[in-house]
């Protein structure tokens, strides 16, 4: 089964071959290293810039008006904090020129807690993004949606977040629906064609498998499990983790429908809306910080549009509002939504009088 | 001199002598076209503060006492859409380069009265703020440091697509404390991919209202390219001859090399910073526009009665041009939700790498 880093890697290189991505890069992007996940290695438009992330968001912006194609990458998103302004300047472009000008540029970054990444190797980002208006914010769960969605963001004439689940980064698909189409159903086959070795890469090439266009709608949720009792909205890592809580749960007879929202914007309110009219509960999950959390803008659209339909509160699950996600385990558990964090909210909102 | 800030002397050391073809005489009817635009660009700019004072605007930026140096920049800029042309990278002084690239001065007045018409942002943006797709002219933003990021982004795609286009950015001396200005001499003098860039700074000594002198200890803003390896030149931005020249000598080694150069011009800021500090005319600064206009006169290529049927025409047709643009419509309430995204890609120019559409 792939990991999502070589789904990553391959949408990459379908992107420079098929679809006219002229620079990959960013900070230890290009050889000899490929990427601090690997996610970059054997393509070739990948190179190297210097240790300046402004620097690379404004280079993306140049490259993208001048006609590139960029895919830049920013090494943790806790690094992306101190290029605010060029990403609003680049989510500007569009309208703050009247149409004159789009600006067609990826930004990819790794985002979250779950690999013990301490103070700065840990922040979420889904806050900062989404307010980043005239951009548009994806985050997969799964090698394929990974794969699907760079490709999108990658045709996409708009500047596009791609922001990846660190902790998600090395998991391989854990079944077909999760599988890239296209590659070699035997894993240490698809390694052996993509995967750089260790020690001289210098005459190294990879042999890419021949993957198809496929193209996952930007503003499209993914229904990953059908339910008729409380509806968990969520997206990333945590899908993984609503899922477990969801199986536990139809063990005592809570039947949990999850849908994984793929997009945070533009994103799919119809997916949303019409699952809490079917469930009537809802519980959104997500790792980032609780106060002023994407999560409570979607529960403040729920209050306001859907308020009659509930039968039980509304509820956000986040991170707590802590400067950083501590380093121990017991402290990085603390801090980020868990397994039982979950199982308790949703059985909370189905057990929930009305 | 001093300056009416703080009493805090002005910087007065000017100016390394332009090499090659310094002594070389440009043409009269050059002269007299880089005048003619300097005074069409003062006489626009003091319309915009006219317009913002009479209530036809709710503020004014600009770049009176920027024309002698700002007019040769757009005289000499490569014109056209995509990478083969230059890019322009412009802060909010370059009416005088929009002017000589071919720009509509009414245009500039409709940015001013946020009219629907405005073709630079449909009234979303101050004065100033320039955005030619067509003419490779980045949309100006108010942030003072940012195109010197974005601009060896169009000078890496132009070191690839080869040719004789180059990235010309522009910002001024208060501007390049902020760190967009080392990503810009970091970016561009990267061994072995030099960057195709004139990197300007038009040093006004001034930010909003604080001297240069109490900020910087650098003498010379040009001299932070040395480090790089970056070619320099600090000239006297209020002579439009000595502009021209080296601008040309600049951008001939940028277009030739593919290497970046750093030209750093003196210059005046004659009615402050915006209309926040007043737009007053401001005594004591040097005002290029008159000094080349004596020069002209003394050098008899031009009358004083010719310079005032000039200045005449100008004032005249620009004011009856406001008053047009004020009946001009104001952009609908429902325009906010214009071009938020774009439904396909339109950036690169006839023969730049369209990538996917």
């Amino acid at each position: 089964m792939t990991t999502m880093v070589q789904a990553i890697r391959m949408a990459l290189h379908v992107g420079e071959e098929r679809h006219g991505v002229t620079d990959i890069f960013g900070e230890d992007v290009g050889a000899p290293l490929g990427g601090v996940f690997t996610q970059t290695q054997g393509l070739r438009t990948a190179w190297n810039s210097p240790l300046d992330e402004r620097g690379i968001v404004g280079a993306a912006i140049g490259l993208a008006l001048a006609g590139s194609r960029p895919v830049a990458e920013i090494q943790f998103c806790d690094y992306a904090f101190n290029t605010i302004d060029l990403l609003k300047l680049a989510g500007a472009m569009h309208w703050s020129s009247n149409g004159d000008w789009n600006c067609p540029m990826v930004v990819m970054t790794p985002v979250g807690a779950g690999i013990h990444g301490s103070i700065y190797h840990s922040h979420s980002f889904d806050a900062q993004a989404t307010r980043l208006a005239g951009w548009k914010i994806v985050m997969p769960s799964n090698p394929r949606d990974a794969y699907g969605l760079l490709l999108s963001a990658i045709i996409d004439p708009n500047p596009v977040l791609f922001m990846a689940p660190k902790a998600l980064l090395r998991q391989k698909a854990n079944n077909d629906s999760e599988e890239v189409p296209g590659v070699p159903s035997d894993e240490r086959e698809l390694s052996k064609m993509i995967d750089a070795p260790l020690g001289d890469r210098t005459k190294w090439k990879p042999r890419w498998p021949d993957t198809p266009d496929l193209l996952i709608p930007i503003g499209k949720a993914r229904m990953d499990r059908a339910g008729n009792d409380v509806t968990v909205v969520t997206y990333g890592r945590h899908v993984h983790v609503c899922r477990k809580a969801a199986e536990e749960l139809a063990t005592e007879g809570i039947d949990v429908e999850l849908i994984d929202m793929r997009s945070l914007h533009p994103y799919d309110w119809d997916a949303i809306s019409s699952s809490i009219k079917k469930t009537h509960r809802v519980v959104f999950v997500n790792e980032d910080t609780d106060i002023t959390n994407f999560g409570e803008h979607l529960l403040r659209r729920t209050i306001d549009e859907l308020f009659y339909e509930l039968h039980a509160p509304p509820k956000v699950l986040a991170g707590k509002h802590l400067p950083g996600v501590g380093l121990a385990d017991n402290l990085e558990k603390g801090s980020v939504p868990q397994l039982d964090d979950i199982t308790n909210a949703i059985r909370t909102s189905a057990r929930h009088e009305p | 001199m001093r300056s009416r800030y703080n009493g805090v002397p002005r910087m007065t050391t000017i100016i390394s002598k332009v090499r090659n073809g310094a002594e070389e005489s440009l043409k009269p009817e050059l002269l007299l076209q880089m005048h003619d635009l300097m005074r069409k660009a003062r006489v626009l700019e003091e319309r915009l503060i006219r317009m913002q004072k009479q209530g036809d605007g709710y503020f004014w930026i600009g770049g009176p006492g920027e024309e002698a140096f700002s007019v040769p920049l757009g005289l000499l800029t490569h014109k056209g859409e995509g990478p083969q042309y230059d890019y322009l990278h412009l802060h909010y002084r370059a009416s005088g380069t929009m002017l000589a690239l071919g720009a509509d001065p009414v245009d500039a007045l409709r940015q001013m009265k946020s009219t629907a018409s405005d073709p630079y942002s449909g009234g979303r943006n101050f004065a100033s703020h320039y955005s030619v797709r067509k003419w490779n002219v980045v949309p100006v933003s108010s942030p003072i440091e940012v195109q010197y990021a974005m601009a060896p982004g169009t000078a890496l795609a132009q070191r690839r697509h080869g040719g004789t286009g180059i990235t010309i950015v522009t910002g001024g001396d208060a501007g390049t404390a902020e760190g967009d200005f080392a990503t810009c001499l970091i970016w561009s003098a990267r061994k072995g991919s030099e960057l195709p860039m004139l990197i300007i700074v038009t040093n006004n000594q001034y930010g909003i209202s604080t001297p240069y002198d109490g900020q910087h200890g650098e003498k010379r803003i040009a001299d932070r390219g040395a480090a790089f390896g970056i070619r320099t030149l600090t000239i006297d931005g209020n002579d439009p001859e000595t502009s021209y020249r080296a601008i040309k000598q600049a951008m001939d080694y940028v277009r030739k090399e593919r290497k970046p150069f750093l030209l750093e011009a003196m210059v005046s800021r004659l009615y402050g910073h915006s209309s926040s500090s007043g737009a007053n005319y401001i005594e004591g600064e040097a005002d290029g526009l008159k000094l080349f206009e004596d020069k002209l006169i003394a050098r008899k290529l031009l009358t004083k009665e010719r310079a005032d049927e000039l200045n005449a025409k100008y004032t005249e047709e620009l004011l009856e041009a406001s008053k047009r643009v004020r009946d001009e419509a104001p952009p609908a309430p429902e325009d906010i939700w214009k071009h938020v995204f774009a439904e396909q890609s339109v950036v690169g120019g006839s023969s730049g790498n369209k990538g996917a559409r």
